[in-house]
C-alpha cells in the first residue's frame, strides 16, 4: 500500500505538514469533532485466505459444461476446477468484480453438474476436486474480533468470502452425496490430514459455515470407514483442549451433534474406548462455562449412551452430581433438565443405586432461593415415570427430601414454589400416608430438639455474661469469690447442651 | 469416581476426582516436602484438572532437588518414567515438566533413557502432550550436553515447529529462544535458522504472532549478524502482515528492536530498512496497530538523534497526533518526554494543540484524565504565554466536568501549574476564576471552589489565602447546601496552618463555632473537628484559649453516626434534598470509607 505521508522534506515547518486529508490546524476547532464521538468502527473483517495469493491472473469465462461434447467434458471440468482454485480478496468488495463473477458462475455450474449429471466423477478428476476444495476452505481462521466472544450475546464474525465459500461447500457436499462417488478412490485424497484441517474449521465463528461442516463431516464419517476412529480421536482432543486448556471453540455444539448420531450407531457391547469417551470427555464437558451453547446436544449424547448401556447410569449421575453447579443457577436448571432426561430412560435397578445422593441434590435445588431452579426441580414430580420410581422407593427417597421440602414450604419467598411443594407433599401423603406421618412426627421432634438446644445455648451464654458482670463487680467491691458459686451452674447447663 | 471406567484408574485413585478442589491438597503436600508424599503427588500429577496437575508437578520438581543422586535414580526417575508412559495423556503431560530436573544429576545410562522418553513424548499421539513437550523443550535443552542438543533437541525442535497443529508450532518458537542461546553462530545458521524463517512465514497467524511477540528475545539469542541478515527481513514482513494482531505485536517491538541493533550502522539500518515500514503503519487500517506503534514510536527519536527526528519522525508524530482514534493520540502525548529530550516540544506545539483539545473533550473520562496528567509537563514545555492563550481555558473547563475524578484531577493540576508558573500568575489568572465559581448555582461547582482552595492555598501563600480566598470560604459558610457547609469546615481546617493568628481568632473561629451549632449533624461534626485543630494551632502560637471552649469533637459524642455526604456524579442541578443519595463514584466511596474508619478509630 502506498503511504500517504509526504516526502520528508518539510522538516522545520510543523504547521504545514502537508497531510492531505486533515485540514491545517490553524484553529482549535479546525477539525470535525463528530468523528470522535461515534462508536468504535467495526474492524474490517480479516480473513487469512488472501495472503497466499501470488500472481493474480485474469479469469476468462469458459464455455458451459453442457455445451461441450462428452469427449471434452472432463478436460473442461479440470479447467473449471482450476479456475475455481483462484482466490479473491473479499475484504475489498470492489476488487476484481469480474473475476469473482466468473468464479461464482463456474462454481454454480460445478454444483449443478456434480449433483445432476451422471458419469462426471471419474477417477482422474478426484485429485482436482479435492485440490480445489482444499484451496478454498482450508485456511487459518482469523483472530476473533472480540477476544471475549460470547456465542450467546455477540454477533458472530461472518466470513467475508462466503459468496464463494458457500458454493464450494455445497459442491463438496454434493460431491460426497453423488451416487457416482467412490470412497475407495476418494480415500487417497481425503486422508487424516484432510480431516484434521476440516475439524479445525469447526472453530469458525460463522454459523453458516459450521452448519455445512457438520453435514460434510457427517457424510465423511459415514463414507470413509478407515477414518472413523481417527475422527473420534481428534474430536476427543478438541474437546479435552476445550475443557482443560482454552475454554474456547465455536463448533462444540456441531461436533456433539455429529457424535450424537455416531453414538446412536455404536455396536453393543460398547467398547472401552467409547465408555472412556463418555466418562472422561462428555461428563467433564458439563463443567465448561459456556455450557448453555451446546447443552442440548451434550445431553442428547449422554442419553444416547445410557440407552445403549444402562450400566453406565451410575457413573453418569455421580459425574453430574460431582460437577453440579454451585453458583450458576442458569446451569443448574440445565443440569436438572438433563437429569430428568436421564431419569426418563433409567432402569429401576439403576435408579436404586443413585437415588439417595440424587434426591439429596434435588432437595437442595428445591430449597434454592432462585425460583427457576426450585421450580425446575419440583417439576420432576409431574413426570409419571419418575413418580412411579419414587413410589417404588419411597422409603429411601422420602426421608432424603422430606425435611427440606417441609421447611421450604414454610419459608420460600415465592408463592408458586410454595404451592408446588404443597402438591408434592400431598402426593407423598397419598403415596404412603403412614410414612408421611412418621416423617412429619420425626421432623417436628427434630425441630423441637433443635429449638431446645438453641435455648440451652442461649441460657449458657446468658449465664456467662452474668458471671462476667459479677466478676467485674467483685473486682470493684469486696474480695468475694462469686465465681465459685456460679461455676457449677455453668457446668451443668453446659453439660446438658 | 470419574476415572473408574478408564484404564487410567490405577494411579488416579487418590486424585481420581479430577477436580480443582484438589488444588489445596497439592499445595499442602508441597509444604510437607517429604519423600513419603511422592506417591500422592504422582496421583495428583495424573488428574485432568490443569491447575492441580501443574501444582503437583511444581511440587515434584522441588522434591527432586532434595534427593541425593542415588535416591533420585532409585525413587524419582522411576516415577518420571511411569508418568511418561502413562495411558492417559494427563500423566504424560506432567512428565514433560520433570525431565529437566532429574537429568543433570542422573548417570549416563539413565540420561539416555530420559532423552529417549522425552523424544517419544515430542511425537506423542495427542496434541496436549506435544504441547507440553514443546513448552518444556527449551528448558530441557539447557540441561543437556551440547552434543545432545545438536543431535537430539534440534531434530525434535524442527519436528515440533512443523507440527500439524499451530498450537504446537507456536510453542516451538518459544523454545527457539533457549536453543539459540546454546548454539554457536555457525550451528545456529545451519540448524535453527531454517526453522525460524519458516515460523516467521507460517500460514497460521498465531505462529507469526508468537514470532513477533518474542522478537526481542530472538534477536538477543541469535546475535547481531543473523539479526541483520535474517531477522530484519522477517520483521519487515511481520510489520506488513495481513493480520492486524501480528502487525500490532510487531509494532510493539519496533523500539526494542532498534535499540538492540549493533550501534555501528544502526542509524542506516533503521533509516533504510525499518522506517519505510513504520511509515506505512502510521496509516494502518487497524487502530490497535496504530496505537501499538504510537506507544513506542517516540522512543526512536533518542536513537536516531535530532536531525533524523525532525526530518523523518516528526511528520509521523504529527500524523499520529491527528489520528482519528483517541488512544493513538494519547499514546503519542504520553511519550512526549522522549521527543522533548531530543528536539523540544515546541516543534510539535502547532499540532499538539488540536489533539490536546480534542482529547480534553473526549467522551471517555479516562482519556480526559490521562490528558490532564500531562498538562503540567506540557505547560512547562510550552511556556506561560502559550499556555494562557490556548490551554488555560481547558484547565478551567475540567473543573466543572461532570465526573468527580476529572474535577479532582483538575484541582491537583491547578496546584502543579501554580508551582510551575508562580503565585503572581496564580493570582492573576487562576484564583479569580476559581473564586467566581463560589457563586455558581450548582453546589458541586461551589464545592470545587473549596477543593481548589484546599489545593492552592499552600502554594499561594499567606497573603493571597488570607486576602482573597478566606473571605470567600467564610461567605460560603452560609450556603444552603449542607455538603458545602461541611466542606467549608474542612477547608478552614486545611488552610488554618497558613493563616495568621488574627485571622484565625477573629474570622475563622467565629464561623466555625457557628457551624458547630449547625442543624445538620455532619456539618457539626466537621466544624467541631476543625475547631479542635484550629484551637491546637492557636495554643501553639501561644494565644490564650480557654480549654472549655474546645469540645473534643470527634470522640465527644459517642453514638455519633457519620452519615456519608457525598458530592455525587450527578451534575447537581436537581433539588438539594437529593444530595444525601449515595453514588457509585469510587473515589467518593473511598473518601467515605476513610472517614468512617477515622471516626471509628477515635471511638
Amino acid at each position: 500500500m502506498e503511504t500517504k505521508l509526504p516526502p520528508a522534506s518539510t522538516p522545520t515547518s510543523p504547521s504545514s505538514p502537508g497531510l492531505s486529508p486533515v485540514p491545517p490546524p490553524d484553529k482549535v476547532d479546525g477539525f470535525s469533532r463528530r468523528s470522535l464521538r461515534r462508536a468504535r468502527p467495526r474492524r474490517s473483517h480479516s480473513s487469512s485466505q488472501f495472503r497466499y495469493q501470488s500472481n493474480q491472473q485474469e479469469l476468462t469465462p469458459l464455455p458451459l459444461l453442457k455445451d461441450v461434447p462428452a469427449s471434452e467434458l472432463h478436460e473442461l471440468l479440470s479447467r473449471k476446477l482450476a479456475q475455481c482454485g483462484v482466490m479473491f480478496d473479499f475484504l475489498d468488495c470492489v476488487a476484481d468484480l469480474k473475476g469473482k463473477e466468473v468464479k461464482r458462475a463456474a462454481l454454480n455450474e460445478l454444483v449443478e453438474c456434480v449433483g445432476s449429471t451422471r458419469g462426471v466423477l471419474i477417477e482422474p478428476v478426484y485429485p482436482d476436486i479435492i485440490r480445489m476444495i482444499s484451496v478454498n476452505i482450508f485456511r487459518t481462521l482469523p483472530p476473533s474480533e472480540n477476544p471475549e466472544f460470547d456465542p450467546e450475546e455477540d454477533e458472530p464474525n461472518l466470513e467475508p468470502s462466503w459468496p464463494h465459500l458457500q458454493l464450494v461447500y455445497e459442491f463438496f457436499l454434493r460431491f460426497l452425496e453423488s451416487p457416482d462417488f467412490q470412497p475407495s478412490v476418494a480415500k487417497r485424497y481425503v486422508d487424516q490430514k484432510f480431516v484434521l484441517m476440516l475439524l479445525e474449521l469447526f472453530d469458525s465463528e460463522d454459523p453458516r459455515e459450521r452448519e455445512y461442516l457438520k453435514t460434510i463431516l457427517h457424510r465423511v464419517y459415514g463414507k470413509f470407514l478407515g477414518l472413523r476412529a481417527y475422527i473420534r480421536k481428534q474430536c476427543n482432543h478438541i474437546f479435552l483442549r476445550f475443557i482443560y486448556e482454552l475454554e474456547h471453540f465455536n463448533g462444540v455444539a456441531e461436533l456433539l451433534e455429529i457424535l450424537g448420531s455416531i453414538i446412536n450407531g455404536f455396536a453393543l457391547p460398547l467398547k472401552t474406548e467409547h465408555k472412556q469417551f463418555l466418562v472422561r470427555v462428555l461428563i467433564p464437558l458439563h463443567s465448561v462455562k459456556s455450557l448453555s451453547v451446546f447443552h442440548a446436544q451434550l445431553a442428547y449424547c449422554v442419553v444416547q449412551f445410557l440407552e445403549k448401556d444402562a450400566t453406565l447410569t451410575e457413573h453418569v449421575i455421580r459425574g453430574l452430581l460431582k460437577y453440579w453447579p454451585k453458583t450458576c443457577t442458569q446451569k443448574e436448571v440445565m443440569f436438572l433438565g438433563e437429569m430428568e432426561e436421564i431419569l426418563d430412560v433409567i432402569e429401576p435397578s439403576q435408579f436404586v443405586k443413585i437415588q439417595e445422593p440424587l434426591f439429596k441434590q434435588v432437595a437442595r435445588c428445591v430449597s434454592s432461593p432462585h425460583f427457576q431452579v426450585a421450580e425446575r426441580a419440583l417439576y420432576f414430580w409431574n413426570n409419571e415415570y419418575i413418580l412411579s420410581l419414587i413410589e417404588d422407593n419411597c422409603h429411601t427417597v422420602l426421608p432424603a427430601v422430606f425435611g427440606t421440602l417441609y421447611q421450604v414450604s414454610k419459608e420460600h419467598w415465592n408463592q408458586t414454589i410454595v404451592s408446588l411443594i404443597y402438591n408434592v407433599l400431598k402426593t407423598f401423603m397419598e403415596m404412603n400416608g403412614k410414612l408421611f406421618d412418621e416423617l412429619t412426627a420425626s421432623y417436628k421432634l427434630e425441630k423441637q430438639q433443635e429449638q431446645q438446644k438453641a435455648q440451652e445455648r442461649q441460657e449458657l451464654w446468658q449465664g456467662l455474661e452474668e458471671l462476667r458482670l459479677r466478676r467485674l463487680q467483685g473486682a470493684q467491691g469486696a474480695r468475694e469469690t462469686p465465681l465459685q458459686r456460679l461455676t457449677p451452674q455453668v457446668a451443668t447447663s453446659g453439660g446438658q447442651s | 469416581m470419574a476415572g473408574a471406567a478408564g484404564p487410567g484408574a490405577g494411579p488416579a485413585a487418590a486424585g481420581g476426582d479430577g477436580d480443582d478442589s484438589l488444588y489445596p491438597i497439592a499445595v499442602l503436600i508441597d509444604e510437607l516436602r517429604n519423600e513419603d508424599v511422592q506417591p500422592p503427588l504422582e496421583s495428583l500429577a495424573t488428574v485432568e484438572e490443569t491447575v492441580v496437575r501443574d501444582k503437583a508437578v511444581e511440587s515434584l520438581r522441588q522434591i527432586s532437588q532434595e534427593h541425593t543422586p542415588i535416591a533420585l535414580e532409585a525413587h524419582f526417575v522411576p516415577l518420571v518414567k511411569r508418568l511418561a508412559s502413562g495411558d492417559w495423556f494427563t500423566s504424560r503431560t506432567s512428565a514433560c515438566g520433570l525431565f529437566s530436573v532429574c537429568y543433570p544429576r542422573a548417570s549416563n545410562a539413565v540420561k539416555a533413557e530420559i532423552r529417549q522418553h522425552f523424544r517419544s513424548l515430542c511425537s506423542d499421539d495427542t496434541p496436549m502432550v506435544r504441547r507440553a513437550a514443546a513448552s518444556k523443550l527449551g528448558e530441557f535443552a539447557k540441561v543437556l550436553e551440547l552434543a545432545s542438543v545438536k543431535s537430539e533437541i534440534v531434530p525434535l525442535f524442527t519436528n515440533l515447529a512443523s507440527d500439524e497443529q499451530d498450537s504446537v508450532r507456536l510453542l516451538a518458537v518459544e523454545a527457539c529462544v533457549s536453543i539459540a542461546q546454546l548454539l554457536s553462530q555457525d550451528d545456529l545458521e545451519a540448524l535453527v535458522m531454517p526453522t525460524l524463517r519458516q515460523a516467521a512465514e507460517d500460514k497460521s497467524w498465531r505462529v507469526r504472532y508468537m514470532v513477533a511477540d518474542k522478537f526481542s528475545e530472538l534477536q538477543k539469542a541469535v546475535g547481531p549478524k543473523i539479526t541483520l541478515n535474517d531477522l530484519i527481513p522477517a520483521f519487515q514482513n511481520l510489520l506488513k502482515d495481513c493480520e492486524a494482531e501480528v502487525r500490532a505485536a510487531a509494532a510493539h517491538k519496533v523500539k526494542e528492536l532498534c535499540e538492540n541493533l549493533p550501534i555501528e550502522g544502526r542509524e542506516t539500518t533503521i533509516m533504510n530498512q525499518i522506517l519505510p515500514y513504520i511509515k506505512e503503519l502510521v496509516s494502518d487500517t487497524n487502530q490497535h496497530v496504530k496505537s501499538a506503534l504510537a506507544s513506542v514510536i517516540m522512543g526512536l527519536s533518542t536513537i536516531l538523534g535530532k536531525e533524523n527526528t525532525i526530518e523523518h519522525l516528526l511528520p509521523l508524530f504529527l500524523a499520529q497526533l491527528k489520528d482519528e482514534c483517541p488512544e493513538v493520540r494519547l499514546n503519542i502525548i504520553s511519550n512526549l518526554d522522549c521527543v522533548n529530550e531530543v528536539i523540544g516540544i515546541r516543534q510539535l506545539s502547532q499540532s499538539l494543540l488540536p489533539a490536546i483539545v480534542e482529547l480534553a473533550e473526549d467522551a471517555k473520562w479516562r482519556v480526559r484524565l490521562a490528558i490532564i496528567e500531562y498538562m503540567p509537563l506540557l505547560a512547562s514545555q510550552l511556556g506561560v504565554e502559550f499556555f494562557d492563550e490556548k490551554l488555560n481555558s481547558l484547565c478551567m473547563a475540567w473543573l466543572v466536568d461532570h465526573v468527580y475524578a476529572i474535577r479532582e484531577a483538575a484541582t491537583n493540576n491547578l496546584m502543579k501549574l501554580v508551582q510551575k508558573f508562580g503565585t503572581e500568575w496564580a493570582q492573576n489568572t487562576i484564583v479569580p476564576k476559581v473564586l467566581v465559581m463560589a457563586n455558581d448555582p450548582n453546589y458541586l461547582h461551589r464545592m470545587t471552589t473549596l477543593f481548589c482552595i484546599n489545593a492552592l492555598s499552600e502554594t499561594c501563600g499567606q497573603e493571597i489565602t488570607t486576602k482573597q480566598m478566606l473571605p470567600i470560604v467564610l461567605k460560603m459558610a452560609g450556603d444552603q447546601v449542607a455538603n458545602v457547609r461541611f466542606n467549608v469546615a474542612k477547608s478552614l481546617q486545611k488552610i488554618g496552618p497558613i493563616l495568621d493568628t488574627n485571622a484565625l481568632q477573629g474570622e475563622v473561629k467565629p464561623v466555625l463555632q457557628k457551624l458547630g451549632q449547625d442543624e445538620d449533624m455532619d456539618v457539626k461534626y466537621f466544624a467541631q473537628e476543625a475547631i479542635s485543630v484550629v484551637a491546637q494551632r492557636l495554643r501553639k502560637l501561644d494565644f490564650p484559649v480557654k480549654d472549655s471552649e474546645v469540645p473534643r469533637a470527634p470522640g465527644a459524642e459517642k453514638n455519633h453516626f457519620l452519615r456519608p455526604r457525598v458530592p455525587g456524579e450527578d451534575t447537581g442541578k436537581g433539588p438539594t434534598y437529593r444530595l444525601h443519595v449515595n453514588t457509585r463514584d469510587t473515589l467518593v466511596q473511598l473518601e467515605i470509607a476513610e472517614l468512617v474508619h477515622f471516626s471509628q478509630s477515635r471511638d
